[in-house]
């Protein structure tokens, strides 16, 4: 027998709207984990296969784009790191030079000319510098040497655009100073290690360690009042005629970068002063 | 042409020597790179501008350090000599004649130099000079002898080809 049209629309909607009560349910749970898994399965041997055979294809692209990136990387950090050390060395220099503008201030009777320190006496004898001034700047030879801490030597061989200074370290070097606070004068000369001595210093100066040793101005090679140093080490025996001390520098002669010349100062010619023999 | 090389190659040496290698010491003595140059000129088996180049060496030299440019000359022009005498001596043994040259010329140069300070009223003492300077530069420039040596070398090959008859 057929059944009407209408009473099979309705039956039918019946069926799907049951079915969804009982998969809303939970009903129906364990019938569509049965139904399921085949397909959950192929499909996750499907993925798989086929993300191996897109890693294969796409992996070396990745990794050469990673290693072009991580290159240019390094390279700018290189680029950084390069413009870091400069800019500390800029900043070096600008206080050396803030301490040769303070020094020179300070000092207001003299005229300075800044002049860097190139080079060094190839002879390992001597305690020579090489400076980037010369004649031409109005660098005379005798012209006195000096940091912002204290005497470093006076120059002693000048050409166009160089001149050679003679360090107070030099074994050839003599400078007549001045000790404070006792006011005892006495010699300091240098040595092949460019340690420095003072030597001729009277038995009866009392001399302590850690006084100040400056330039006297006696014989017209330095102009007077340059520190030099401080006393480190007395040597006093009573059968010798003077006394000697050892000085400890107050300039870094190993650091020497950038000096001032004193090219207000010319050193005094003594010896139409000395007598000669017969006269 | 060798002798027009040498102008350029111990200008640049007097500069570097000047510069930075001045700089490294042991205890006070220094490398003398021009020296190493000129010695390893001059025991190369074709070179025969030794002795210009010890000219060219001590005068470029003397120009720079305050030591007398006289004894500077002369040390060097007695370091060449000193270098060709190994040479022949041990002209079947390069490297032995490089080493006894270095450390044989290191020892003339300082002497003179010695020499001439002391003559101009430079109170160096001798003992101290010794201990002190020569023997730590003789070491120095007998560690740099055969790198220098070799690249000297190759040098001297491409001013003085080997000549080959066919």
């Amino acid at each position: 027998m057929n059944m009407p049209r209408s009473l099979q629309t309705v039956t039918l909607a019946l069926v799907v709207i049951g079915i969804l009560l009982l998969a809303l349910g939970g009903y129906l749970t364990p019938f569509s984990r049965l139904a399921l898994s085949p397909f959950v399965g192929a499909q996750t041997w499907l993925f798989t296969r086929y993300s191996a055979v897109r890693d294969f294809f796409t992996t070396p692209r990745d990794v050469t784009l990673l290693s072009q990136q991580n290159a240019q990387l390094e390279a700018e950090i290189s680029s950084l790191q390069a413009q870091i050390i400069q800019l500390q060395q800029q900043n070096a220099d600008l206080e050396v030079l803030s301490a040769l503008l303070d020094f020179a201030q300070a000092h207001p009777q003299n005229e300075y000319l800044t002049s860097a320190v190139i080079g060094r006496d190839p002879s390992p004898f001597l305690h020579y510098v090489i400076i980037n001034r010369g004649s031409d700047d109005g660098l005379r030879r005798g012209m006195p040497v000096v940091t912002s801490q204290g005497l470093v030597g006076r120059v002693a061989a000048v050409t166009a655009g160089a001149a050679r200074v003679q360090l107070i370290t030099d074994p050839g070097s003599a400078i007549n100073v001045r000790l404070n606070p006792s006011g005892a004068e006495a010699l300091l000369t240098g040595s092949l290690t460019g340690e420095l001595q003072l030597e001729a210093i009277p038995q009866e100066v009392e001399v302590q360690l850690g006084d100040l040793v400056l330039t006297s101005g006696l014989g017209g090679n330095y102009p007077p009042d340059i520190l030099i140093g401080q006393i480190t080490g007395v040597r006093q025996r009573p059968v010798e005629l003077f006394q000697s001390a050892s000085i400890q520098p107050v300039v870094d002669f190993s650091q020497l970068k950038i000096v001032l010349v004193i090219v207000n100062f010319q050193p005094v010619d003594l010896a139409p002063l000395i007598p000669r023999p017969g006269e | 042409m060798a002798i027009l090389v040498s102008i350029p190659i111990l200008g640049i040496l007097v500069l570097l020597e000047s510069a930075i290698f001045s700089q490294v010491r042991l205890l006070y003595g220094s490398i003398d790179l021009v020296l190493l140059t000129l010695v390893a000129w001059a025991v190369q088996e074709r070179v025969k501008t030794a002795w210009h180049w010890g000219l060219v060496a001590g005068l470029l030299v003397g120009v720079v350090s305050a030591v007398p440019m006289p004894a500077i000359v002369l040390g060097y022009l007695l370091a060449t000599g000193a270098a060709l005498l190994f040479k022949r001596v041990f002209w079947q043994r390069p490297f032995l004649a490089m080493i006894a040259a270095t450390f044989a010329a290191t020892l003339i140069t300082h002497a003179l130099a010695f020499s001439a300070l002391r003559f101009t009223g430079t109170a160096i003492p001798l003992v101290e000079s010794v201990n002190l300077v020569t023997l730590p530069s003789a070491l120095l420039n007998l560690l740099l002898a055969i790198p220098v040596y070799a690249l000297v070398g190759d040098l001297a090959n491409s001013l003085y080809p080997e000549v080959i008859e066919i």
